[in-house]
C-alpha cells in the first residue's frame, strides 16, 4: 500500500512531533539493559516509555484527523523512512552514554520550550496533549542536563567524551528551530509555533549548562537538514527494520 | 452527588485496584475524573497517569471487568488527557494506603512546582519515618516513581513523585 504524504499541514505538523518522540523513544529503549549501572538504565527506559506514549497521543490525533482509519500502531509500522517527519537529531545511534546524554539534552531543552508554547495552542485537544507532556519533559530536561554537568565537569576521560557527544551532534541542532512552509500553514491553524524565537531562549539554556559543566560551545556552523520533509540519514532505515519488522512480517497481526 | 447511580458505580470502581500498586484504588489515585449518566448509558472518564504508563490499558480493561461484573452492560469508559493528571489528586487515604505500603506519597504540591526545579523536598523514609534520605534516582521502577534511600535506617523505597 501506498504511503501518501499528508498534504494537511495539521497532519503533518502532529507527525513531526510524534516521528521525534517516537524515534528517540526507540533509540532509548535500545538501552534497555545496557546502561551504564541499573538506575540510569531505568531512567533511559522511563523516558522511553514518556516518549512513546507522547507519540502514541499524536498519532491516534493525526489518524483522527485524517479520517482514514490509520491508528497509531499504522503510523509506526507502516510508514517507510520517507514518510517519516523527525529531525535528524534522534536517529542519531546512541554512541556512548554521553553521547546519548548530548542528544538527549538538546532534544529536551528544545521540547520543553515547543511544547510549553504549545499549551497555548486554540486546539483543546493539542494543548491538552502539551501540558501533559510538558509534566514529564520538565523531569527529563533535569536528568540530561545534570548528566551533561556531571560527566563534564567530571574526570578527564567523562569530559572528553561529554565534550565529543556535544560536538558530535551539534550541526544536528540547527534543524529543531528550522521552519518550512507547512509549519507557517500549521501556526496559522494552531497546530504548531514558531519556533525561530524560541532559539534564543535554547542557546540562553544551553550555553548555561554548557559553562556550568566547562565545556566548550562548538562553533555555530553549517547545519544538517532534511528529516521534516523526510530525507534522513542512513540510520533511519535500521532503526525501522527493527521497529517495524513484525508487522512488515506479518501485517496486521495482534497479540 | 445526590445520583444514587453514580454512588453506587463509584463504589464498584473503589473496588478496582491499581495493577502496579494494589494497594490503592483507581479513585483513590484520581484516575477517575467523571461518572455519568447518558439516559441509561454509563459513561467512566479516565486520565493516565503518565502518558507512557503501561498500566493505563490494564487499567481501563480492568474497569470494565468490574462494571460487567456489576451487571453494567450499557456503558463506555472514555479517556481524557485535560486537565493532566497531577498528584495532588491522590486521596488522603490513598496516601495513608502507600505509606503503609512501603512507598512515600508525593511531599508538598505539584502546582507550586518545587518539586521540579531544584528545590527538592524532604521525602520521610515510609518504613521509620526519618527525614534523612537521599534521592537515588529520579526514575524508579515505574513512570510515576523515584528511587529513594534512607539514611537512618538503610532502607530503600520507592518515592511516588509529584506530578
Amino acid at each position: 500500500m501506498a504511503t501518501p504524504t499528508s498534504t494537511d499541514a495539521r497532519i503533518v505538523a502532529l507527525l513531526r512531533l510524534a516521528d521525534d518522540a517516537l524515534i528517540l523513544g526507540h533509540r532509548l529503549s535500545e538501552w534497555c539493559g545496557h546502561g551504564p549501572i541499573l538506575e540510569q538504565d531505568i531512567a533511559l527506559t522511563n523516558h522511553a516509555l514518556d516518549l512513546i506514549g507522547r507519540a502514541r497521543a499524536l498519532y491516534t490525533y493525526a489518524g483522527e484527523l485524517e479520517g482514514a482509519g490509520h491508528d497509531e500502531d499504522w503510523f509506526a509500522y507502516r510508514r517507510d523512512a520517507i514518510h517519516f517527519h523527525n529531525a535528524l537529531l534522534v536517529e542519531q545511534p546512541n554512541g556512548d552514554f554521553a553521547q546519548t546524554i548530548a542528544r538527549q539534552f538538546f532534544y529536551d531543552r528544545y521540547a520543553q520550550l515547543y511544547y510549553h508554547a504549545l499549551t497555548e495552542s486554540p486546539d483543546e485537544r493539542l494543548a491538552a496533549i502539551a501540558a501533559k507532556s510538558l509534566k514529564e519533559i520538565d523531569y527529563h530536561v533535569r536528568f540530561s542536563s545534570e548528566w551533561v554537568i556531571r560527566l563534564g565537569d567530571g574526570t578527564d576521560e567523562s569530559k572528553t567524551r561529554m565534550q565529543r557527544g556535544i560536538d558530535e551532534l551539534w550541526r544536528y541542532t540547527g534543524e529543531l528551530f528550522a521552519m518550512d512552509e507547512l509549519d507557517r500553514a500549521a501556526i496559522e491553524r494552531g497546530f504548531a509555533v514558531d519556533a525561530a524565537p524560541l532559539h534564543d531562549a535554547w542557546n540562553t539554556a544551553v550555553d548555561a549548562v554548557l559553562a556550568e559543566a566547562t565545556l566548550t560551545r562548538p562553533e555555530d556552523g553549517w547545519m544538517a537538514d532534511g528529516g521534516r520533509a523526510g530525507r534522513h540519514t542512513e540510520h533511519l532505515g535500521f532503526i525501522l527494520a527493527d521497529l517495524q519488522f513484525l508487522q512488515r512480517a506479518y501485517p496486521d497481526a495482534t497479540w | 452527588m445526590g445520583d444514587p447511580r453514580i454512588a453506587a458505580v463509584r463504589a464498584v470502581l473503589d473496588g478496582v485496584p491499581d495493577p502496579e500498586i494494589p494497594v490503592v484504588t483507581v479513585v483513590d489515585l484520581g484516575i477517575v475524573r467523571d461518572i455519568r449518566f447518558d439516559g441509561d448509558r454509563l459513561v467512566v472518564t479516565i486520565t493516565p497517569t503518565y502518558t507512557g504508563c503501561p498500566a493505563t490499558k490494564v487499567i481501563e480493561d480492568a474497569i470494565r471487568d468490574a462494571l460487567t461484573d456489576a451487571g453494567y452492560t450499557d456503558f463506555a469508559v472514555e479517556t481524557t488527557l485535560s486537565p493532566p493528571w497531577t498528584t495532588d489528586w491522590l486521596s488522603e487515604r490513598g496516601r495513608e494506603k502507600l505509606r503503609e505500603f512501603g512507598i512515600a506519597p508525593p511531599v508538598g504540591s505539584a502546582a507550586t512546582k518545587r518539586a521540579l526545579f531544584g528545590d527538592a523536598p524532604t521525602v520521610p523514609c515510609p518504613r521509620c519515618r526519618s527525614e534523612q534520605t537521599t534521592c537515588v534516582s529520579e526514575f524508579g521502577s515505574t513512570p510515576c516513581k523515584a528511587h529513594y534511600r534512607c539514611d537512618a535506617c538503610g532502607e530503600p523505597f520507592d518515592y511516588f513523585k509529584c506530578l
